[in-house]
C-alpha cells in the first residue's frame, strides 16, 4: 500500500513539472510562481512559507532556478527519487520541444501561428504571476511588521526602477534577517547582566 | 567532443548563479570563444529560440546546442551536464534546509527574505506583462496591444473569481488570442 502510495506522488509529481515546465515562458520567477500555484494553491502539498523558502534557495545556488527549485519541491515530496523525477519532469519538455524545433527550424520561424500563440500566451502566464503576487503580498501585509512590508516594498522598487540583481535583493534581506535574529539574543544578554549588577 | 560539451556545460551549470539570463555569456563563452564550435550568429539565433520557446532558458540552449552539435546524444549529454551540479548542491541545501527551518533564528532569517521573493516574483511578473502588452522591453504607449490587455484582464479577472488553474489561463489565452488574431 505504501509502495502504491509513493508511486503516485512520484506520478503526480512528474506530471505536475512536466506540465509547469511545458508552459513556462522567461525567467525562472515564472516558473516559481506557477509553482506556487500548483503545489501551495492547487494541491496542497506545500506552505506558502516553505515555497518562497524554496524560491529564495532556488535563485541563490549556481544553475538553472527551475532545476534548482524541482530538486528541492522532489527532495521534500519524496527524497532522492522524488528530486529524479521532478528534474525528469522540468527538463524533459524543453528537450522535446527544441529537439523538433532545431530539426524544423526555419518552418518554426516562419510560422506566423506559433508567434502570435507565443506572443499572446505571454499575457496568460502574466496574469497567472499577478494573481499569484496578489495573494503573497496580501500575506506579507497580514503580518503587520513593517519589517517586512518595507523590505518587500524597498526590494521592489530597487527590481523594478533601478533594475537591482535578483541576488544582491536576497543577500541584503539574509544579512537584515541575520541582524533581526540577533538583536533579541543581545537584549537577552545585556539584561541578564544589568540583572547581575542589581 | 561529447566529452568536451558535458565538461563545459557542467561548468555553466556551476557558475551560473542567478537563472538563465546568467548562463548565456557563460555558454557562449564556452562554446563560442574557448572551443569555437559555432559562430556568434548562429548562436544569437539559438538565443532567440532559446527564449521564444517554454522551458528554462539554460535548459533550452544546453539542448539546442548539444542537438545542432552531436545530435540527440548531445542534447542529453548537455543538458545533464547543465543540470548535475544543481541536483547536489540544490540537494545539501534542501537536506540542511527541512533540518534547520523549525528553529527559531533560522525562521527569523527565511522570514527577512520572504518578502524580499514576493517582490522579485512580481518584478519578474511585470516584465513579462510589459513584454506581452508591448512586444519588447520597452514601454511606448501607442504600441500597446489591445487584445493582449483583454486577454489579460479577462485572465486575472477568472483566476481571483473562479480559480482556474494556471495551465488553464495560459492554454486559454494561447488558443483565444491566436483565434483574435485570424479574424482580425
Amino acid at each position: 500500500m505504501k509502495e502504491k502510495n509513493k508511486f503516485k506522488i512520484l506520478w503526480q509529481l512528474f506530471k505536475a513539472t512536466f506540465t509547469l515546465s511545458a508552459f513556462t515562458f522567461g525567467g525562472g520567477f515564472v516558473i516559481v510562481s506557477l509553482m506556487k500555484k500548483k503545489f501551495v494553491e492547487e494541491l496542497g502539498w506545500l506552505e506558502e512559507d516553505e515555497m518562497l523558502d524554496i524560491t529564495a534557495i532556488a535563485q541563490s545556488s549556481p544553475g538553472p532556478i527551475p532545476i534548482n527549485a524541482s530538486v528541492i519541491l522532489g527532495y521534500r515530496m519524496a527524497g532522492i527519487a522524488g528530486t529524479l523525477v521532478a528534474i525528469l519532469g522540468t527538463a524533459l519538455p524543453p528537450m522535446i520541444v527544441i529537439s523538433l524545433i532545431s530539426v524544423f527550424y526555419t518552418q518554426f520561424r516562419e510560422n506566423q501561428v506559433i508567434a502570435t500563440a507565443l506572443q499572446v500566451m505571454r499575457a496568460g502566464v502574466a496574469a497567472v504571476i499577478f494573481d499569484v503576487v496578489i495573494n503573497l503580498a496580501k500575506n506579507v501585509v497580514k503580518t503587520k511588521r513593517a519589517l517586512y512590508i518595507g523590505l518587500m516594498t524597498v526590494a521592489f522598487i530597487a527590481t523594478v526602477v533601478f533594475d537591482v540583481s535578483a541576488m544582491l535583493v536576497i543577500l541584503v534581506c539574509l544579512a537584515i534577517g541575520i541582524i533581526d535574529a540577533v538583536i533579541p539574543v543581545i537584549r537577552k544578554e545585556v539584561v541578564a547582566k544589568e540583572e547581575a549588577k542589581i | 567532443m561529447i566529452l568536451q560539451l558535458f565538461w563545459s556545460f557542467i561548468q555553466v551549470g556551476m557558475f551560473s548563479v542567478g537563472g538563465g539570463y546568467a548562463a548565456i555569456p557563460l555558454i557562449q563563452n564556452q562554446i563560442v570563444d574557448i572551443h569555437k564550435l559555432m559562430t556568434l550568429q548562429e548562436f544569437t539565433d539559438l538565443i532567440t529560440i532559446a527564449e521564444m520557446t517554454p522551458g528554462p532558458i539554460s535548459i533550452n540552449s544546453a539542448t539546442f546546442v548539444g542537438t545542432r552539435l552531436a545530435g540527440l546524444p548531445g542534447a542529453i549529454i548537455c543538458t545533464i551536464g547543465c543540470v548535475l551540479p544543481s541536483f547536489f548542491i540544490c540537494l545539501a541545501l534542501a537536506f540542511f534546509y527541512y533540518k534547520y527551518r523549525q528553529l527559531d533564528g533560522v525562521q527569523k532569517v527565511l522570514s527577512a527574505m520572504r518578502p524580499a521573493v514576493v517582490a522579485l516574483i512580481a518584478s519578474a511578473g511585470i516584465s513579462i506583462l510589459v513584454l506581452g502588452l508591448f512586444g519588447s522591453s520597452t514601454i511606448v504607449l501607442r504600441d500597446i496591444r489591445i487584445v493582449e490587455l483583454g486577454l489579460f484582464a479577462v485572465g486575472l479577472f477568472l483566476l481571483r473569481k473562479y480559480k482556474l488553474s494556471a495551465i488553464q489561463i495560459i492554454f486559454g489565452t494561447g488558443v483565444a488570442g491566436t483565434l483574435i488574431y485570424s479574424f482580425i
